[in-house]
């Protein structure tokens, strides 16, 4: 198609400021500025025609580290486990139509478990816009649900003051994913550049400090509470480090205990005596009963996911509920509460802190006294136990075994998603936040591979393992090749049942047992594989071997793929069927026959 | 807590968002991605100056799906402020129709009492139809409609309803 308006349309931009030419850049250029400015080192990306003059800008400077991954999944992947091991906003970089499409998974992923990515596509011209061009798709359109926010950016000079509203946007109130699409001509203009300080966003002000009414009615609800727990999520962990200290020294100081979701592991330290491990569908058996039987329930930037809370109508249901959160559309969504505080867990935290001590009281040591050692009761079922014996490694042991020898150092853990997911979450203890990076909501398998190199890239001295399970490290293993490509020593450690082990134990638990397409036929070798992209493999298939191997993998200075080999039968236990109340938890196989599960439950996921 | 048990309301919801692209996108995506309903949604931008527009949305659900409903809107990055008509006080809505009758003889007659009655006025006619504007509540539309189809109702265009609240009070942002 011939589109003789364009050139003209690029000539008579520059000509309104050319008085003060000196201050003018190219759309690219102030892209860069502006992440520059808004203190962003690394960015995540994969070239393509409609952004190739940011990547021109980015040849001809030095501040910003272009990460080269091998799918645009990854790359968001990749910023998210960088943002969740630091704090700081993940940046992602593609091209228009495919390289904004496969973006898509990702961006959910993060939009799941409000995690702050700014992610600039490239867009076809504006004046092809609408037009079916060339790798052209309406990702504004596209990425609208899966998004806190988007931009289409059509004018020079709003390219700037979108820059910065994005990073705002992304990192406050409740995190998420930004989409800045940017058309190639916007790139290739010329606009004056604006400063983050002179950019207020119109409308966005999310409230970080709660009402202090709220606050009072907390602290008193709290000192009458007789059997009171703190459940707390990622809300804590997305506040920053200050918040989980605030939420342990809260703890202590009232002797409450904690349980963490998924994605709050860390939050609180996993080895203080008040922890009660992770809720939840694999939670254990002290956490859901807790939770079942408390009397004054503290959410803390949770958000009573399907999850978490089992049938809703059983849900916890003597307890008055506090639910902490800093988006009212989480509060009174599943679960009715009876004192909602609307803030940030770190501000209201804070308030809580100083509330308590003001208030001067504590918690009836009697009735806590008989809480705990109800808790203890609880305890003593051992919930977590497997018997490793012969030579068939259980991939409990094997997860066991991997914190074990990694727990005295700088170690990250990310995950896939499935059986191995849930057992990195019950065996390895969390002892502070942002060291465990797991898709939450969203369940995407592929997560752990791309995450683990953004939070090697943020980290480059520290152990980083991505437990993975055989299927799921199959759907982004091409980012092997960009570990090897930047010298990223992430241990890839493969639990390998050779099935899909979540899908199998629903099929074996819901569906007769008929094992339809959950196996995993035709594996590769994955030692070969490893070699293959240049890096160290190892295959470990009896016990006797796992500790050398582990140990083997740790010592090993680049990246390495372990095949673990597990026993294949072995089911995640605890496990809250779907549709079932958190009494009503199974504790192994032999829990299965007695409590069938409703019809009810059979068409939840 | 079961959410079928609890009764279902109806309510006008006054949404002030920034007028900016696929602002009117994301509203009805909230409504269409967690399958809430829309009875009736209208918008325009009342302050060209500011670049501010106000939705007006008649839903319907139970007690905890509006609070969601309000939760949710509130918390789309352009929006400045959500603002429950129906449960903040009395408000004022009304809805304008254009409603065209075709016919000839005593129906035709007929159908120009029956808008005289309800205030509606002919704006535009031939010798074989009228067509009438009608403002005023949806009730009273659909009264007059129901009246017209007997008398050789062929086409209606409705804005939606439109609201405030009684009162010196605004919704700020003017």
């Amino acid at each position: 198609m011939s589109t003789p308006t364009a050139p003209a349309q690029q000539d008579a931009a520059p000509k309104e400021t050319a008085a003060e030419t000196e201050n003018l850049a190219t759309g690219s250029e102030l892209v860069i500025q502006a992440l520059v400015e808004q203190g962003v080192e690394v960015v995540f990306g994969y070239p393509g025609g409609a952004v190739l003059p940011i990547y021109d800008a980015l040849f001809k400077q030095n501040q910003l580290r272009h990460i080269l991954v091998r799918h645009e999944q990854a790359a968001v992947h990749a910023a998210e486990g960088y943002a969740r091991s630091t704090g700081k906003v993940g940046v992602v970089l593609v091209t228009s139509g495919p390289g904004a499409t496969n973006a898509v998974t990702g961006l959910t992923d993060a939009l799941m478990d409000s995690i702050p990515v700014v992610c600039l596509t490239g867009q076809v011209p504006t004046h092809l816009i609408g037009n079916d061009a060339f790798q052209e798709a309406d990702t504004t359109g596209i990425t609208r649900p899966c998004t806190k926010h988007n931009y289409l950016v059509k004018r020079m000079e709003d390219l700037p003051r979108v820059m910065h509203e994005a990073f705002y946007v992304a990192q406050n109130g409740r995190p998420g994913p930004v989409v800045i699409d940017l058309p190639k001509d916007i790139l290739q203009g010329t606009g004056a550049y604006v400063e983050k300080d002179a950019v207020n966003h119109r409308s966005y002000r999310p409230q970080v400090k709660a009402e202090a009414a709220k606050i009072r009615e907390a602290v008193e609800m709290i000192a009458r509470a007789k059997r009171p727990i703190l459940y707390a999520g990622g809300g804590v962990i997305n506040a920053g480090p200050e918040a989980s200290r605030l939420l342990t020294e809260f703890a202590r100081k009232t002797n409450i205990p904690v349980t963490n979701t998924l994605m709050g592991l860390g939050a609180f330290p996993a080895s203080d005596p008040q922890f009660l491990g992770m809720l939840g569908m694999h939670g254990t058996y002290e956490a859901n009963l807790a939770m079942h039987g408390c009397d004054v329930m503290i959410n803390v930037g949770a958000r009573f996911d399907d999850r978490v809370t089992g049938r809703l109508s059983d849900f916890s249901p003597k307890s008055k509920k506090i639910h902490i959160d800093i988006d009212p559309s989480s509060i009174n969504k599943n679960v009715m509460v009876d004192l909602p505080i609307v803030g940030d867990a770190g501000s209201v935290l804070t308030d809580l802190v100083d509330a308590w001590r003001n208030l001067g009281k504590s918690l009836d040591e009697k009735a806590m006294e008989a809480w705990w050692s109800q808790i203890g009761e609880w305890r003593k079922r051992d919930c977590l136990s497997f018997r490793q014996t012969g030579d068939i490694i259980k991939p409990q042991h094997a997860i066991r075994r991997l914190y074990e020898l990694t727990r005295e150092r700088d170690t990250y853990i990310t995950t896939e998603v499935g059986q191995h997911q849930m057992w990195a979450a019950q065996y390895i203890k969390f002892e502070e936040p942002n060291r465990w990076m797991t898709s939450g909501g969203l369940g995407t398998m592929g997560y752990g591979l791309p995450a683990a190199m953004g939070v090697q890239i943020a980290h480059p001295d520290a152990l980083v393992i991505d437990v993975a399970g055989e299927a799921s490290i199959l759907m982004n293993i091409q980012e092997m090749s960009t570990l090897q490509q930047y010298k990223l020593p992430v241990k890839v450690f493969v639990i390998n049942n050779q099935w899909m082990g979540m899908v199998r134990q629903w099929q074996e638990l819901l569906h007769g047992g008929r094992y339809s397409e959950s196996y995993s036929d035709s594996l590769p070798d994955f030692v070969a594989l490893a070699k293959a992209f240049g890096a160290e493999g190892l295959r470990i298939e009896k016990a006797s071997d796992l500790d050398a191997g582990i140990q083997w993998m740790i010592d090993t200075p680049k990246a390495v793929i372990v095949d673990c080999c597990v026993a294949q039968e072995e089911n995640c236990f605890p496990m809250i069927p779907s549709g079932a109340a958190h009494n009503e938890m199974l504790l192994g196989p032999e829990d299965r026959a007695e409590k069938p599960i409703s019809e009810e439950g059979m068409v939840l996921v | 807590m079961a959410p079928t048990t609890a009764p279902i309301e109806q309510r006008t919801i006054a949404v002030i968002v920034d007028n900016e692209p696929g602002v009117l996108a994301r509203v009805f995506a909230i409504f269409s991605g967690r399958g809430y309903y829309i009875e009736s949604l209208t918008v325009t931008e009342v302050d060209p100056a500011n670049r501010i527009s106000r939705i007006t949305v008649v839903t319907s659900g139970t007690p905890m799906v509006l609070e969601q409903i309000k939760a949710q809107l509130d918390r789309l990055v352009p929006v400045h402020g959500v603002s429950d008509l129906t449960q903040e006080g009395p408000h004022v809505d009304r809805e304008l129709a254009l409603v065209k009758v075709a016919g000839a003889g005593e129906k035709r007659v007929e159908s120009l009492r029956i808008a005289d009655i309800f205030r509606a006025r002919a704006v535009d006619s031939s010798h074989e139809h009228f067509t009438f504007e009608i403002s005023g509540n949806s009730g009273k539309l659909n009264a007059f409609i129901e009246l017209m189809r007997p008398l050789g109702l062929v086409d209606v265009s409705r804005t939606g309803v439109v609201a405030i609240a009684r009162g010196p009070k605004g919704l700020g942002r003017l």
